[in-house]
């Protein structure tokens, strides 16, 4: 029985963000879930694929975002309820067909959940994706607590098949991530039976009559926004400030506020419909204050709208003095806190607020430089660091200057030491791929760097696969190296197409990696990782090689995943006697070059040492060490 | 139990896969079910690949809490790791604060590389005197590897905590939603890393 559709409405548990997001879901009675993984959307569509037998619900993991986005219209097209999640960077994949569904228009309630990064903790980038709402005309949510992410979500349904249209929802790592407390509602029993009108073609045309519908259904929703339960205002009639936040800007802010005393003085304004804008709403509040305040994640995105509206209704509200990103109270980048929101209202206030005495400060700098850096690294028995060592050696015996393209995924740790800082590029999903094929064409330019791209297992069917055709097509010359650990193993094991396995739980013919390369009449191979040397040679041969796109699959299962199925295979120790130590030639290769975080160095006799606790006993190591020290016992 | 302060936060710390983020769920979900407000962020996106994790919680009667404690704000600091005590105190520590520190070192890869400096176990119980009310250190990973897994430090620096009564919450009350979660043999092994971890405190020594 999964958490979310626990039958026993008013019981109140403790859920993350996403769950009770998913959890909102089911109580709206959705019919179909689709979404690629990526953090921190994940657990979105991850927790309803839990619940899915027991909702008799249909969840997917699609191969993209754009194609989860289409799952969920199919499934809105028909009647039936739908949610598609996903993270900032994945937006960018849907919104090719976002940017045409808003003209199309939907059925059944679609909702759209997108997981924003703040301070990029687990994303290439920060963006924000609420301008999407404002590009594409729909409605925007966003959620400032636990409970509000699932009546929320509830609600998006009820609002998209109002204005017959997709809502979207933006999610942030601190409401996504966190968790809090949620009271459970009713779980629906009935399901509505799908049925494709084929009366009602589902195309944008014609676009010169849908556009401006689009912005009528605009008017709608600010009347209907401005009664919202979501929006609310506390504090006090007269404010001298009033901070406009949204999303988990608002528990900061209160928290602030009660913080520096300000609770007299300071009133806040929580906007839960970020896009259109309540617009009588806040033209209230902004009646009521001459200064305001803006607390929200990332771009100045509330900031830019509310200001807008005040330069069009000036006469009827006087003049205000704004304080947010713009300003410059607010940092333009990273993710909010209530420290921020005190130094601003500290600044505006000009008043004292002390975090810690100086002495206190003085001892903290002082334990701060003691600290070291915990830099990412692969966990202990990763096959990526095997495969990346081979990479690294073949790249150095080949000598051409020759580098690696890198993806997204546990592998973009090859940016690191931790991949021996190979990948010298990385941008979008496939983008190695893509990248490799460009560089692999600038050889009559006189270019002769060798290229070798990085590509997981999903990131190969989420968008490598088209910048692998493109590199048969154009006849571009470069190896592209797939990491196959049989799982999307970054974001916590989603299964993929090569997996055989799918969200349902049903056992599927597994699309082979290397026969789709073979059909592009790619040269393929398959190694094993933890075979140093023949993946090494590998590699060397296909970088001495005739010309074009030449696929190496590197593959064994994720260790994480390993471990959960079987008893590790070795039991490592070092020998003493064969361990030179530091007078050894090999300058500490096992700890300083290899850095597999299960060695380390004994501070009393300067050996290496195998640390016990790290250890998986996947016995790579002792085919590394020169002086053959490092030995592994098969367990029983 | 003391009367507690509103709203109480708790960091748990330590380094990615000792467990940080389910023992900060089940203390969370412990207290939901004694009818508090519970907020948890966490810090957990490469958790699994080597990095300082760290779970805020905060507890409060009167509402939903942000999830990010405020700068030197930490009520109790439990660290699965020494150097992460630090790192954590220097940021959310103040006089009061009380401590719990797993003594068992886990290196970074730096550190190995000899590219940084692990602090020796003298210079650091030094720095945290300066930064906290009390400290307990509790060989917590030693314990757990005589008891089988060296995962189960996480339940015996918790079996401390609850000893120390600081948060509203019995190791009664723990030990049913620890029941709710494992099965029968799962249950036993945690039971008795509590109790591990209630013996250790009171052998701590503290400064």
């Amino acid at each position: 029985m999964s958490i979310i559709s626990l039958n026993e409405p008013d019981k109140e548990l403790l859920l993350m963000g996403n769950e009770a997001m998913a959890r909102g879901a089911l109580e709206a009675g959705v019919s179909v879930a689709a979404a690629y993984p990526g953090t921190p959307s994940s657990e979105i569509i991850a927790s309803l694929a839990e619940a899915a037998e027991d909702m008799g619900i249909y969840v997917e993991w699609s191969v993209n975002e754009k194609v989860a986005l289409e799952v969920a219209a199919a499934a809105s097209f028909s009647g039936l309820r739908a949610i598609c999640a996903m993270k900032q960077n994945g937006l960018n994949v849907a919104s090719d067909f976002l940017l045409n569904l808003n003209l199309i228009g939907t059925q059944a309630g679609l909702l759209l959940v997108v997981c924003d990064d703040p301070s990029s903790h687990s994303s290439s980038n920060e963006q924000d994706s609420r301008l999407f709402s404002k590009m594409a005309d729909l409605p925007l949510l966003e959620p400032a607590t636990f409970q509000e992410a699932k009546e929320m979500v509830k609600w998006a349904f009820t609002l998209s098949e109002s204005i017959e249209n997709v809502c979207m929802m933006r999610g942030v790592t601190r409401i996504s991530h966190a968790r809090g407390n949620v009271i459970l509602g009713e779980l629906p029993r009935r399901k509505a039976r799908p049925y494709f009108n084929k009366e009602k073609q589902r195309v944008t045309h014609p676009v010169n009559q849908k556009h401006p519908l689009l912005h009528e259904s605009l008017d709608r929703l600010r009347e209907i926004f401005n009664g919202s339960p979501f929006n609310q205002y506390a504090g006090p009639e007269k404010a001298e400030l009033i901070i406009m936040t949204c999303g988990s800007g608002w528990l900061y802010a209160q928290e602030a506020v009660e913080l520096t005393g300000l609770d007299d003085m300071v009133g806040i304004l929580k906007i839960g419909t970020t896009w259109p804008l309540p617009e009588k709403l806040i033209l209230e509040y902004l009646k009521r204050t001459e200064k305001v305040l803006f607390v929200e994640e990332v771009d100045p995105f509330l900031e830019g709208n509310v200001k807008e509206l005040a330069a069009d209704f000036m006469r009827q509200i006087g003049p205000k003095t704004f304080f947010g990103k713009k300003s410059h109270h607010i940092p333009f980048f990273g993710e909010m806190n209530s420290d921020r929101v005190v130094d601003a209202l500290t600044q505006i206030f000009d008043m004292e607020y002390t975090f810690a005495t100086p002495a206190y400060e003085a001892s903290a700098k002082k334990a701060e430089m003691m600290v070291p850096n915990r830099v990412l690294g692969f966990c202990p028995g990763c096959p990526h660091r095997a495969s990346l060592w081979s990479i690294k050696s073949a790249l150095e015996l080949d000598d051409r200057e020759g580098f690696v393209t890198g993806d997204i995924g546990c592998y973009a740790l090859a940016r690191n030491t931790a991949g021996y800082e190979l990948s010298k590029t990385s941008g979008a999903m496939g983008t190695g791929t893509g990248l490799a094929s460009g560089f692999g064409k600038l050889s009559r330019f006189g270019f002769s760097q060798p290229i070798i791209s990085l590509c997981g297992d999903s990131t190969f069917f989420h968008a490598a696969l088209p910048a692998l055709t493109n590199a048969h097509f154009n006849n571009s010359n470069f190896i592209m190296v797939i990491l196959d650990n049989s799982a999307t193993a970054m974001t916590g094991f989603q299964p993929h197409p090569g997996v055989g396995i799918n969200a349902m739980g049903e056992t599927v013919l597994p699309v082979e990696i290397e026969g789709v390369c073979q059909a592009l009449e790619a040269k393929v191979e398959v190694t094993d990782p933890f075979d140093l040397e023949g993946t090494r040679q590998k590699l060397l041969d296909m970088l001495e090689g005739p010309g074009g796109a030449k696929v190496l699959i590197m593959r064994r299962k994720c260790a994480l995943l390993r471990l959960k199925e079987e008893k590790p295979p070795y039991r490592m120790h070092i020998d003493a006697e064969l361990c030179l130590g530091k007078d050894c030639g090999c300058n500490r290769f096992c700890t300083r070059t290899f850095k597999c975080p299960g060695l380390i160095v004994d501070q009393e006799t300067g050996k290496a040492k195998i640390d016990e606790v790290i250890c998986v006993g996947c016995g790579l190591c002792a085919e590394i060490c020169p002086t053959g020290a490092i030995v592994r016992e098969e367990t029983a | 139990m003391n009367e507690v302060k509103d709203p109480y936060n708790l960091i748990i710390t330590g380094v990615g896969g000792q467990g940080n983020v389910l023992s900060s769920q089940l203390i969370g979900q412990t207290l939901v079910n004694k009818g508090f407000f519970v907020t948890i962020g966490e810090t957990y996106g490469a958790s699994q690949r080597g990095g300082a994790v760290m779970s805020h919680i905060r507890i409060s009667k009167k509402k939903q809490q942000s999830p990010l404690i405020p700068r030197n704000k930490s009520d109790v600091v439990v660290a699965l790791e020494p150097v992460e005590s630090l790192r954590v105190l220097a940021a959310y520590g103040n006089p009061e604060v009380v401590v719990l520190v797993n003594t068992r070192p886990i290196y970074p890869v730096d550190v190995t590389a000899e590219k940084e400096i692990y602090p020796k176990m003298e210079d650091i119980k030094k720095a945290l005197d300066e930064l906290s009310g009390q400290v307990y250190y509790i060989d917590a990973t030693e314990k757990a590897m005589q008891m089988g897994s060296p995962i189960l430090s996480n339940m015996i620096m918790i079996g401390a905590l609850l000893e120390l009564e600081l948060i509203p919450l019995s190791t009664a009350n723990f030990i049913e939603t620890l029941a709710a979660r494992f099965d029968q043999k799962g249950l036993e092994v945690n039971v008795s890393a509590l109790e591990e971890g209630r013996k250790a405190i009171q052998l701590a020594g503290h400064g």
